[in-house]
């Protein structure tokens, strides 16, 4: 409120280095005559770990007259999505080789879409939220369409296109009613405005309903999920595993951010929304994914039901609960991004697979990507010590104290089915007869794989780093 | 130190060869449990002499602190008394001879696994001491427990037999009945005493003789309820008509096994909880009463069933249960004296007639059916004459060790003038006529007459190893001098300076004084009617073969219902196994498979059925989705604004 006039320009360094880079990477590609593409996705993860580096070290304050807001918080989700994203970059470049797609364009992609979610997490203003959200989304679509010659990929992105412009849609129209309704777009403003709930007028609260709608298909929350299993499905796997992390630690931070901001004060009106997303995710996501015979899209309905289980957080509305949030959304990000390296090694003869059962036997043939696989669906099912449970375990204890039992107790129940299907990959890796052996795994996919299950496994010795940054950022939301 | 000694050092030998038999093979684990059983059994001796005859005072070796919780305390600790040291030495002396004999019976056993054999002995031996030394009734409980399962171990020994696991079953599931009774006796003397520590309860009898117990609307003495239930726990451990059902069937063990624990010494912890309880159930005549109807009943029925058995260790059980018996007869009458004297003469002889039972089973190449013997007395010389004194023993003929014990129960049944005592004299006198018969027909139908067993069998019938023969030549020795040299002292003149405080009678019995003072015809009378049996079986069986036959055809009914064991096994069947398998039945194709496996498989299947609904709704037509989304934004604002 004091700096609101001054520019503080540098407060988003992070975001205009790595837009730079990112031009420059496309210049360089452009004009580069020969094979460009691995050499472009190094530069790019090079430039998100610069990136990195300027947002540790970066201030903290507000800028651009309000529209730009640096935080502990902020800086919590950039450095998760930065993290994210270059490990997205990373499992594509094998990929990309063999399926003929080694195109310079997508590590650009991907950092433009980096620069949105930076935006995202640090948007202090419904505009700058809009614009971030509409950067990273752009970004997908083409990502998801980005195998343009076969038909699954390029369904896929006009699919997220499409379907992504009735939420911007929705997201808009939300925006303007709030600034119709109350006056403002910034998010302090509104939060003086609304310091008392009574004076909400029944305008403005359809305003947030269309807000959080818009926000809750980019997580793919129940009812705005239909998208997802599809996209997951045709999408070329890279892409899925960028899609099924950093896009979603992002839309999470920003919707975190508008309910707890602006909207605080209304918190017993849009908490009953978030339990009932919440409890429709949980139950959609454990339910569908029990018949489901291809990963990707069983990876689609848990990640359903993840968003499902960090919505409880949100719906606790105090900052243990949002601490369970950013706690989850990392060791979610490291389970997915695991995952994923696992799924695009599952490659027989050059051809990419992705049924469950080519997973048989998987043990005897490749013992190593076997028992990483069983540590990420282990975690995924919440078992201990993996770090699935600890986010479970933070999560269902801010819901708790906040007297949520029975977000809690469903949250429980859901995870013992959602048990069913992560166990089953397991035995059907571990128990099930041995097909013919995997192509040899690239070093790239070993390397995401290896670092994720290393953090998978060992987070639950050293947890103080990572509880205490959650819990500062936790703090400058529900101070 | 020395009465701790001899009771951890089996306890040892058994954890040694128990956990490193496979390691450092059997011959090595035979000697380690054969030396502890030695030096428990110097040293259980050597207690019991400094106590009785030197200047050792009784006492309590206390071991530390097992429960404190708020006013129940329980100690470990070793009672030190007269009634636990004779105990103490008569248990590991027996044990050890028979640690000796099972090395050259179990000869016969695959290379290497009989370490888990003697193991088992050896636990049994330290949870005999740990029972009969106890200073509370829950290390008492203990004991009785450790026997219970080490028995369950050592008659299930031949694990790949059938027969051999049901027996131990059978003998574990009857011993719990029993065990129910002891454990609600326990509790019931908890309620009444408040502590469960030997000291405190018998200090404290006189203040609570006219304690009242209430059960279903009816009003009873403590002690008597108490007397009662403890006398149903002895009645399944020492196999008493009712809960005798297992013991025959124990015999599936092997032949050391049932000597030394369904003969000598688990079966007779119920008679030692009897004496040691004493001050208790000497106030309860009515209790008293009643262990005497039982026991006179099983002395009467077991010798009639042991009359007609054919397999030669069913006959010794049936035995054993009948002397049992005569046990609780003497307790039954207040002469807790005789029943301890008669349970340490017993020791020896049974332990004698098992073994020798199994001498000849291993001569005959493991054959139990006395049928398919005879003639074997020239071949096995040795086994012969230890079969003849240790049934001289049992039948009471003078002086040998049971003609003293089993005459003391006897005159003091006559003594105790009382309706039930006479009830328990006359049982007791034709269980001891019949006890001679079956003594001699056994022994005639074993080592006389033409060999009816066949060729090969017969060629290999030799005399057993000195391994064998030493303890039963041992055997014999208590077999015949132990009732000569105990009767003055446990039963005689001195038996107060012999017991000490270890066994209490109340102020007005007098039995053990006016058994001295029996007619002359009672006392001649169980030598009469033991005489009468011999003579009788050698009639039946030597003289006119034809007879037995003959009897056996006439009364088909009588002879059928003896052989039949008076139908216990098939009326239990139909009264309780059965029913018993039914329900259990009922409840898992029901209970389990419908209701408990039914609900979560529904619940399983209800999530199956929900997941392929819920999938459906995935057309894959954008329209379909952008709709749903609508109709999910309807929905929420629609709930937004009914509900905010």
């Amino acid at each position: 409120m004091t700096n609101w006039t001054t520019m503080n320009w540098t407060l988003a360094i992070p975001e205009i280095v790595l837009s730079c880079f990112a031009m420059a990477i496309l210049v360089f590609g452009a004009l580069w005559k020969r094979e460009s593409f691995r050499m472009c996705s190094m530069m790019a993860v090079g430039a998100l770990l610069v990136t990195a580096m300027l947002v540790v070290s970066n201030s903290s304050g507000i800028g651009y007259r309000g529209l730009f807001t640096n935080d502990s918080f902020s800086g919590f989700i950039k450095l998760l999505v930065l993290v994210s994203s270059a490990l997205g970059i990373i499992v594509s470049l094998d990929y990309a080789e063999h399926e003929n797609l080694r195109r310079f364009e997508f590590p650009v992609l991907i950092m433009l879409c980096t620069v949105g979610m930076m935006i995202m997490a640090s948007a202090s203003n419904l505009m700058t939220l809009y614009l971030g959200l509409e950067l990273q989304s752009l970004a997908i679509y083409v990502l998801a369409a980005f195998a343009r010659d076969q038909l699954r990929s390029s369904e896929a992105g006009l699919k997220y296109f499409v379907l992504g412009a009735l939420a911007s849609g929705l997201l808009l129209y939300g925006i303007s009613l709030i600034y119709g309704f109350s006056g403002s777009m910034a998010f302090d403003r509104l939060a003086t405005a609304l310091s008392d709930p009574t004076k909400a007028s029944p305008g403005l609260i359809v305003g947030i309903v269309f807000v959080i709608a818009g926000l809750a298909f980019k997580i793919s929350a129940v009812p705005f999920h239909m998208w997802t299993p599809d996209v997951y499905e045709g999408a070329p796997t890279p892409v899925t595993s960028f899609m099924g992390t950093a896009p979603k630690v992002a839309a999470m931070a920003l919707l975190v951010r508008a309910m707890a901001t602006p909207f605080g004060h209304l918190l017993p009106q849009w908490q009953q929304l978030i339990v009932l997303v919440s409890i429709a995710s949980m139950l959609l996501g454990s339910l569908a994914a029990i018949g489901q015979t291809n990963i990707k899209r069983l990876m689609a309905y848990s990640s359903i039901g993840h968003m499902g289980y960090t919505l409880i957080g949100l719906a606790a509305g105090t900052a243990v609960g949002i601490r369970g949030v950013l706690i989850y959304l990392v060791t979610y990000v490291f389970m997915n991004a695991g995952t994923f390296a696992c799924i695009i090694a599952m490659r027989r003869r050059g051809r990419m697979l992705e049924k469950v059962s080519d997973l048989s036997g998987l043990a005897k043939t490749d013992p190593g990507l076997a028992a990483a696989l069983m540590i990420f669906m282990f975690s995924m099912a919440g078992i201990p010590p993996f770090t699935g449970f600890w986010g479970k375990y933070f999560i269902f204890t801010a819901a708790v104290q906040s007297g949520l039992w029975t977000l809690a107790v469903i949250g429980v129940l859901t995870s013992v089915i959602g048990a069913y299907y992560y166990l089953r990959i397991i035995k059907v890796m571990y128990f099930d007869e041995a097909h013919e052996a995997f192509d040899p795994r690239p070093g790239s996919l070993t390397f995401v794989g290896g670092v994720s299950a290393i953090f998978t496994t060992v987070f639950f010795l050293f947890p103080a780093p990572l509880v205490g940054a959650a819990e500062a950022a936790a703090r400058v939301l529900f101070g | 130190m020395l009465y701790s000694v001899a009771i951890f050092a089996p306890l040892a030998g058994s954890v040694i060869a128990g956990l490193l038999g496979r390691a450092i093979g059997e011959r090595a684990a035979q000697a380690v449990t054969i030396l502890c059983m030695l030096l428990a059994a110097a040293c259980g001796v050597t207690a019991f002499v400094q106590l009785v005859y030197g200047d050792a005072e009784p006492g309590v070796v206390s071991l530390g602190t097992w429960i404190e919780a708020g006013s129940f305390h329980v100690d470990w600790a070793l009672r030190y008394d007269t009634l636990a040291a004779v105990m103490v030495a008569m248990v590991t002396s027996v044990a050890t001879l028979i640690h000796i004999y099972s090395v050259g019976y179990m000869g016969h056993e695959p290379r290497n696994t009989t370490w888990r054999f003697f193991s088992y002995l050896s636990l049994f031996t330290f949870a005999m001491l740990m029972l009969v030394t106890a200073d509370n009734l829950v290390q008492l409980f203990f004991g009785w427990e450790g026997v219970g399962l080490a028995s369950y171990l050592l008659i299930g020994y031949w694990y790949d037999r059938p027969s051999a696991c049901a027996a131990a079953i059978k003998a574990f599931v009857v011993n719990r009945i029993g065990d129910l009774g002891f454990a609600l006796g326990i509790a019931l003397i908890y309620v009444t005493f408040g502590s469960v520590e030997f000291p405190v309860i018998f200090g404290s009898v006189g203040q609570h003789v006219n304690d009242t117990y209430h059960l279903l609307g009816a009003e009873y003495r403590s002690l008597e309820v108490i007397g009662i239930l403890l006398f149903i726990g002895a009645m399944g451990k020492s196999a008493q008509i009712g809960l005798h059902v297992w013991l025959p069937d124990a015999m599936e063990g092997p032949t050391p096994v049932s000597a030394l624990i369904h003969a000598a010494t688990m079966v007779t912890a119920g008679v030692f909880m009897m004496a040691r309880m004493s001050p208790i159930v000497e106030q309860a005549p009515d209790a008293l009463a009643f262990v005497t109807f039982i026991g006179a009943t099983t002395a009467f029925f077991a010798a009639t069933v042991g009359c007609v058995q054919n397999d030669i260790k069913r006959v010794i059980a049936y035995s054993t249960c009948s002397q049992l018996g005569y046990m609780f007869v003497a307790a039954g009458v207040g002469a807790y004296q005789a029943s301890v004297f008669h349970l340490l003469t017993h020791a020896f002889f049974k332990a004698l007639l098992f073994l020798g039972a199994g001498s000849v089973i291993h001569a005959m190449s493991d054959e139990q059916d006395m049928r398919r013997m005879g003639g074997l007395w020239k071949m096995i010389p040795l086994t012969y004459a230890m079969f003849w004194i240790g049934s001289l023993s049992l039948g009471g003929v003078f002086p040998f060790a049971g003609y003293f014990s089993k005459d003391a129960i006897i005159e003091a049944a006559w003594a105790s003038h009382t309706l039930i005592g006479h009830y328990g004299f006359w049982c007791t006198i034709i269980a001891a006529f019949l006890t001679a018969f079956y003594s001699w027909r056994l022994i005639i139908m074993t080592f006389h007459g033409k060999p009816r067993a066949d060729h090969r069998t017969m060629e290999h019938v030799h005399e057993s190893p000195a391994a064998m023969t030493v303890p039963l030549i041992l055997l014999a020795v208590g077999a015949v001098f132990a009732g000569w040299w105990f009767r003055d002292q446990l039963v005689g003149e001195d038996w107060r300076e012999f017991w000490g405080d270890s066994i209490v009678v109340a102020a007005n019995n007098h039995v053990l004084t006016d058994m001295e003072h029996v007619p002359g015809w009672v006392s001649a009378l169980p030598s009469v009617v033991g005489l009468a049996g011999i003579a009788l079986a050698y009639l039946f069986y030597m003289f006119m073969p034809a007879l037995p036959v003959r009897l056996a055809a006439t009364f088909g009914g009588v002879y059928r219902f003896l052989l039949n064991k008076w139908y216990f096994d098939e009326l239990y069947n139909f009264l309780f196994v059965r029913p018993a398998f039914a329900l259990a039945r009922g409840l898992w194709h029901v209970g389990d498979s419908r209701i408990i496996d039914g609900i979560p498989n529904g619940v399983a299947a209800m999530t199956a059925d929900g997941s392929a609904q819920i999938v459906k709704i995935q057309t894959g037509s954008i329209a379909t989705y952008a709709f749903a989304m609508l109709i999910g934004l309807v929905l929420l604002v629609g709930i937004f604004l009914l509900f905010r």
